[in-house]
């Protein structure tokens, strides 16, 4: 997992790291001698507490998460004897059928968000970075969607998806002439894997285009001048200096939607729990029922391996594609 | 026209550019326009199609997120001294009176209590770990910044069945203390990492000033570097606030009343005889409203704390 | 900024300090669900804090977070509720995992006989295992699934008459599931008053056990069974039956031809809204909202008539309904079961049924003007004679959640067969049993 740790460490994406790198520089020489406590003993008064919490709280669960994984325990049967089953709750669910679905719903949502949010996205930042009058405000605007609680307001998306008195529906008849009570977006087979992505995308887009922004105000005006001066078309100036520029932001961006979305829970559950049937029913909220529904504890945390596995996994691959990225 | 460089766009692409994006902004607004103008509809306004966009606002949603109300008989009904105030004349008008007082303010409270207690321990250890991050020399720091950034990466359901497990053997399931404590080991890692940055943007000298002028460290920590950083840590302590505002999955899993918060909470407001879209609303809107106005005083710094400070402008 | 920080650190340290509550609290809090008749127990209760100087505080959560959020609250050794009014089929895992306290000995010695309530609710409702002496809840509301409809719309000399040309027959209540689909046939898409109107709502609801509930009144009609021998779980044969899958084409037909546009996820709460907003000529849904159906306003009094589960094959209706129980956590014990000794006796039981909770108590269901005493009385009693419950296993969540991601699968997202449905149900519940040891 090294890599991911050079982009954070890296200081291509941090324009002033001037500063910080001046500051690395100095000798902490002058602090040794002055009284009161050793700056080892501060350090380690400072920083231990956060690791004892997150040792606790994240690293012990963790590790309790995979000793649990190798059972057939079971958090709502406590006077239940608990037996070791080896890699059988593994095997069981790499060779679940319906999990495999699951996992199709997951990547079907994964990507669809990620493609229209990089889309709309990455025009949106091109768009502000005209530098129109008021475009600091109206960027303010857009990003409020994604400040909010997704329960909240995935909850609310349910009531303007409503086929006969949902805004949605009613839009759609007003502009298409299709009948609002003929087709319902979270209750169809076809449109519920749509539905998801839509309000998802209406929440994200905004983050993609900030950081797009960003990295379309990194590139200095200069490169610009200097094409202009070789006469090349604006097209061409595109192509060449502002998507190989912006692409490792994007590809930021790309990377923490995908963790994010890989995980989604809360917007989806309240959209449509999983449904209908279980074609919406992404990796997560499969989790939840097999942990909290039908309380196969032992199976479940195999399985919560089996995601965290996954999301490191990919993460890194797609990692090491970025730093190639960048080192260009 | 000489006067602007030839990377500055024509006021014609500017005009363009203005209109896309406002019309997409007027979009994006009108769901959170409808939550808002839901929450002072009346039930049958609100679910009238077509949806009314022209209407009678009215207090009914906020009075019935408030109270909880039950039936009476009309002979009852009669029988009641006159009304005290707008919200018990509503309420009669249908037919019923005020029993009580929700459990809606409850939860708000759970949520303002909850996300202020883990917003100040995130803060208060997050900023004594980032500047012994940011100064000193700490044996495996990259691997330790690391392990702390990637607690965030794991999906809360997986996280929540053994943190279930542990809470229940500690009681601590379903209590104030085990929600803060939670949300401050998930948010840890946004403070580090977001005040490290901040700290290590404040130059070394000025603490070395004060070390010479017989200042100890954690003099120097707490009166040179903590007001320097003031702004920083105001924005992260922001950025720890709207997750634990905002987080629902830990929330719906571990607790069930004392300490439920109010995510959970609302979608699950029901009115009399099918779900009470104005009391929802109107609901939503409190709730949203905070984490608007902070929206508006973080734009700044809006970018970094969404990256994890990984990009900064 | 400081202050900010002292702002919070105030409000962190009282929520340390309120964070436990104090053991001496005469409090007491009782859970149940939020519908209707738990407003009247609310009302009830007044009486209770009078008589004690205990006071009530009640913890209503909706029906589809209810089994969630309870069932956590349960597994988590929680200590919100004192009491909990929980479904029939928690019984089994209420008592084998000690959620419940067993009540043997306090009836016993507050003489409270189990005789004095219907039978059918003492098994359903109260013992584990079951039908065995030993009790872990006292029987608190009855209940079972029903259907209601337009009386006035049925009236219609108009509609009399063009329903009679159709089928041959009056429209009248149905009694049989193929009459109910006729008459939601006959309905459906109708132009009435102006409005187009559909012919039934029916539970569809995927989370929690919305679609099972409905789905098993027709199943249970064209005589569906869980075993071939009550306790063999020996189900290949019982559960896939011809009947059943009959019934199960029945049900997905029903949901296909006459339901309104958008029902997919459809349970109680649904159910009324259609019903109540003029959408539907009928709608399924339990006894525990017939008294406010009937007080309604708009679609109540003579516009409302109840109808009780059509036979098919056999006369029967799905069970709901459930017992209180105290929670084993609590350390409020002694108060707890005070409330029900106060509960269980015949003139409180009398006024529960008077305030529109469903008594199980035999000195009311058994009063000779308890027939009369509401248009949907005897309907009730009719119901409850033929009940059939789920699964009520401790494993019962997991046999519930898979009947419904496979009727859901089939009836709504229209995926696979019947038969095929069954199959797979079959599969799903050998392999819970299977886990479970009991097979």
């Amino acid at each position: 997992m090294q890599v991911v740790q050079q982009i954070f460490e890296n200081g291509s994406f941090m324009t002033n790291s001037v500063i910080t790198a001046a500051a690395e520089k100095t000798p902490p020489s002058v602090a040794r001698k002055v009284r009161g406590l050793s700056d080892r003993a501060i350090a380690w008064i400072f920083v231990a507490p956060t690791i004892f919490l997150l040792l606790a709280i994240n690293i012990f669960p963790l590790i309790w998460t995979v000793r649990l994984s190798f059972t057939d325990y079971r958090a709502n049967r406590l006077n239940r004897e608990v037996e070791w089953v080896g890699l059988r709750n593994y095997e069981r669910i790499l060779t679940d059928d319906g999990i495999w679905m699951n996992m199709q719903a997951t990547a079907h949502f994964l990507v669809w968000t990620i493609v229209f949010q990089v889309l709309i996205g990455f025009a949106l930042a091109y768009l502000i970075n005209k530098k129109f009058k008021g475009s600091a405000l109206w960027t303010t605007i857009i990003v409020l969607p994604m400040m909010l609680s997704p329960a909240v307001v995935g909850n609310f998306w349910t009531f303007l998806y409503q086929p006969q008195i949902g805004l949605i529906n009613y839009m759609v008849e007003f502009f298409t002439g299709i009948p609002a009570s003929s087709f319902s977006m979270l209750g169809s087979v076809e449109l519920a894997p749509w539905a998801i992505v839509i309000v998802d995308t209406w929440m994200w887009t905004p983050f993609v285009m900030l950081i797009c922004l960003a990295g379309l105000r990194s590139i200095p005006d200069y490169i610009y001048e200097a094409a202009e001066i070789d006469r090349a078309s604006k097209w061409r100036q595109f192509w060449t200096i502002t998507i190989p520029m912006v692409l490792p932001f994007l590809m930021l961006a790309v990377l923490f939607r995908g963790i994010e979305n890989f995980k989604m829970f809360d917007l989806v559950v309240q959209l449509t729990g999983g449904g209908p049937g279980s074609i919406t029913e992404l990796a997560s909220i499969n989790l939840k029922r097999e942990a909290f529904e039908k309380w196969r504890t032992g199976y479940s945390s195999a399985y919560a391996v089996i995601l965290f596995v996954t999301i490191f996994g990919l993460a890194s691959i797609y990692v090491k594609a970025l730093n190639k990225v960048k080192a260009r | 026209m000489s006067a602007h460089s030839i990377t500055e766009p024509s006021s014609g692409t500017k005009w363009i550019a203005g209109i896309l994006v406002v019309g997409y902004a007027v979009v994006t607004l009108i769901p959170l326009l409808w939550i808002v103008a839901t929450g002072f509809k009346t039930p049958a306004d609100a679910i009238s199609y077509p949806p009314k966009v022209v209407f009678d606002p009215t207090l009914e949603g906020y009075v019935n997120l408030f109270t909880t109300r039950t039936r009476v008989t009309p002979e009852q009904l009669e029988a009641l001294p006159p009304p005290e105030g707008f919200a018990e004349e509503i309420v009669r008008s249908y037919g019923m009176v005020i029993a009580g007082p929700s459990r809606f303010g409850e939860r708000f409270m759970n949520s303002v209590i909850i996300g202020f207690g883990s917003t100040f321990l995130s803060i208060f250890l997050g900023t004594l770990a980032a500047y012994a991050f940011s100064r000193f020399k700490i044996p495996l720091k990259d691997d330790l910044l690391f392990f702390i950034l990637s607690t965030r990466m794991m999906p809360p359901i997986a996280v929540a069945i053994p943190i279930f497990l542990m809470y229940r053997e500690l009681g601590l399931s379903d209590t104030h203390l085990g929600m803060i404590l939670l949300y401050t080991a998930v948010n840890i890692s946004l403070a580090v990492w977001l005040l490290k940055g901040f700290i290590d943007e404040i130059p070394r000298e000025y603490e070395e000033a004060a070390l010479i002028d017989g200042y100890t460290r954690f003099q120097a920590f707490y009166k040179v570097v903590l007001p320097q950083a003031a702004t920083g840590i105001a924005s992260t302590a922001i950025f720890c606030l709207i997750f634990a505002w905002n987080e629902y999955a830990f929330a719906v899993l571990l607790t069930s009343g004392t300490a439920q918060t109010a995510p959970p909470f609302i979608p699950t407001i029901i009115g009399v005889g099918g779900q009470d879209w104005p009391a929802v609303a109107a609901g939503a809107t409190l709730f949203l409203l905070p984490v608007l106005v902070f929206t508006v005083l973080l734009r700044k710094h809006l970018l970094r704390g969404i990256t994890f400070g990984a990009v900064r402008k | 900024m400081r202050n900010a920080f002292w702002l919070a650190a105030g409000v962190a340290a009282l929520a340390l300090t309120t964070g436990t509550s104090s053991a001496k609290s005469e409090e007491l809090t009782l859970c149940w669900a939020a519908w209707d008749p738990a407003n009247a127990l609310v009302e009830l209760s007044k009486e209770f804090e009078e008589q004690s100087g205990h006071t009530m505080r009640f913890e209503f959560v909706p029906w589809p977070n209810f089994a969630d959020r309870m069932l956590n609250e349960l597994n988590s050794g929680g200590q919100l509720c004192d009491l909990l009014i929980g479904d029939s089929q928690w019984i089994g895992g209420g008592a084998e995992n000690g959620h419940y306290v067993k009540l043997n000995d306090f009836f016993e010695a507050e003489g409270i006989s189990m005789d004095d309530f219907a039978p059918a609710t003492v098994y359903a409702y109260s013992t584990w295992p079951k039908g065995e002496p030993n009790y872990y809840a006292l029987p608190a509301m009855g209940d079972a699934n029903g259907w209601f409809y337009r009386k006035d719309w049925f009236e219609r000399p108009e509609l009399q008459e063009a329903f009679q040309a159709e089928y041959g027959r009056p429209l009248a209540e149905p009694t049989t599931q193929r009459e109910l689909m006729e008459v939601a046939k006959f309905f459906q898409g109708r132009e009435i008053d102006g409005q187009t109107v559909y012919g039934v709502s029916i539970f569809t609801e995927r989370g929690s056990e919305g679609i099972t509930m409905g789905a098993t009144g027709a199943l249970y009609a064209w005589g569906f069974k869980y075993e071939n021998e009550p306790g063999s779980y020996d189900m290949e044969g019982a559960v896939n039956s011809p009947e059943a899958i009959e019934a199960l084409e029945f049900y997905k037909e029903l949901y296909e031809c006459c339901t309104p546009p958008g029902y997919t996820n459809a349970y109680m709460e649904q159910s009324l809204d259609a019903f109540k907003s003029g959408q539907v000529a009928m709608a399924m849904n339990w006894f525990a909202f017939f008294p406010g159906l009937y007080a309604d306003p708009n679609t109540g009094g003579d516009k409302i008539d109840f109808f009780v589960n059509p036979p098919q094959n056999v006369p029967a209706s799905t069970l709901g309904g459930q017992g209180i129980s105290v929670v084993s956590y609590s350390d409020k014990q002694d108060a707890a079961l005070e409330y029900i000794k106060w509960f269980a006796q015949p003139d409180v039981q009398a006024k529960w049924w008077a305030l529109g909770g469903y008594s199980a108590h035999n000195s009311v269901l058994n009063d000779p003007g308890f027939v009369e005493s509401q248009p949907f009385a005897g309907d009730f009693l009719e119901a409850m004679a033929n009940v059939q419950d789920f699964w009520q296993e401790p494993t019962y969540a997991e046999l519930l959640l898979a009947m419904q991601e496979r009727l859901h699968n089939y009836i709504v997202a229209d995926q696979g067969t019947a038969e095929e449905a069954l199959n797979g149900l079959i599969e799903d519940w050998t392999e819970v049993f299977e886990d479970d040891g009991k097979l």
